[in-house]
């Protein structure tokens, strides 16, 4: 039981003066998404039927390689920033909050980090 | 955690059934949560039949009529009748509204009428509305400036007073609040539609000089960033605001004062 007024617990901590990069950055990601994906799937489809060595040539050359890097990187960080809200949402025990998030944060990274560094193997094959 | 079952002392049961009105020829049924603090019981939701053929237009004329004459225990706010001071807002057909202005004519076979959802109940159909009032009073909504009062008004243009429209309008009835999934899971923190369209009210208004201290305090990843653009609370609104459009103008000026 708290006997704390109403307006003090409602100003809590105060405004931290935070989130506007989150939200700002969860928007450009999901715009650069677009081309993005567009321009991977319309390639994937277009590769249908190649063998392995096309397929990596076409990976390895620097202007798709750096593509893929940007479509990977802009995925796994779009990807992390709406977890991350999930689960400020509605996990609300501080305890398992944190461990979400930097689980969340990890397999984002690692995840991210395979597919650039596939992308890097491809390119200085 | 999100609550995915009720609590124990939260689940719903079956209340009374009155009986039809003698001599009624056409009449509804009205299904009402009914919780009382003092009985120590679950919340129930009694059934109430009302004589369409003596009785107003609106949900409230008829919660009116059952209060008067079938079960004067049954509490509820009203205050206006006209849709103007928003104490009737309460979930009726599944939509929050305000039972004044919502016609029984609009509503397909039983009226069910609850409180505003997720809120704290001190009786019946009667939200607390405590932690609302204090978040209102958090974004302090009143004209803040450090010029000196004029000899006569602070003046505006057309221009700047028509910026306005859309937001005075808001009669603090929180159906939009509570009509808000993120408002319903963090409550405590995030400030909701409704408090934002008022913070936003006293942004966009050309006499206030406290603008970037306003955007300041909203500035957090709960107290402005909950919203998810879910738009419930733009859908739900009796007075056919656009909180939602609100709180995304709040979120551009955030981003325009950063470069």
């Amino acid at each position: 039981m708290s006997l704390r007024s109403p307006l003090g617990r409602v100003r809590g901590l105060g405004s931290a003066k935070d989130g506007t990069g989150h939200w700002w950055a969860q928007r450009l990601t999901a715009l650069a998404l677009i081309p993005l994906t567009v321009w991977f799937c319309v390639a994937v489809v277009s590769l249908s039927g190649a063998d392995h060595a096309a397929v990596a040539a076409w990976a390895g050359s620097p202007l798709v390689a750096g593509l893929l890097i940007l479509l990977i990187a802009a995925t796994f960080y779009h990807a992390y920033l709406g977890v991350q809200v999930v689960i400020e949402d509605y996990v609300h025990s501080e305890m398992f909050k944190i461990a979400g998030l930097l689980l969340a944060k990890a397999a984002a990274i690692v995840l991210a980090l395979t597919g650039i560094l596939s992308v890097l193997l491809l390119l200085f094959r | 955690m999100v609550e995915l079952a009720l609590p124990a002392n939260s689940k719903v049961g079956t209340g009374k059934s009155w009986p039809k009105p003698a001599g009624a020829a056409k009449t509804k049924t009205f299904k009402v949560y009914r919780w009382n603090p003092d009985d120590e019981e679950n919340p129930k939701v009694d059934s109430f039949e009302v004589d369409l053929d003596d009785c107003g237009p609106m949900v409230l004329d008829a919660l009116i009529k059952i209060k008067n004459e079938i079960d004067p225990t049954l509490t509820f706010r009203r205050s206006c009748r006209e849709g103007v001071c928003g104490s009737c807002a309460m979930n009726i057909d599944g939509t929050n509204t305000l039972a004044c202005t919502k016609y029984l004519s609009e509503i397909g076979g039983d009226v069910k009428v609850y409180p505003l959802p997720h809120m704290p109940v001190v009786k019946d159909l009667v939200p607390d509305l405590t932690q609302i009032y204090a978040q209102y009073a958090s974004i302090e909504p009143w004209l803040k400036t450090e010029t000196p009062a004029p000899e006569r008004e602070r003046a505006q243009s057309p221009e700047e007073r028509a910026r306005l429209d859309g937001l005075w309008e808001c009669i603090l009835c929180f159906s939009c609040s509570t009509s808000c999934p993120s408002y319903w899971w963090n409550g405590d923190r995030y400030l909701g539609p409704a408090i934002l369209l008022q913070a936003y009210r006293w942004i966009v208004d050309s006499r206030d000089e406290a603008t970037g201290e306003r955007l300041d305090q909203l500035e957090d990843p709960f107290r402005l960033y909950r919203c998810h653009t879910i738009m419930n609370c733009t859908k739900t609104c009796p007075k056919s605001l656009n909180p939602a459009k609100a709180i995304a103008e709040i979120k551009k000026l955030m981003v325009e004062r950063k470069g």
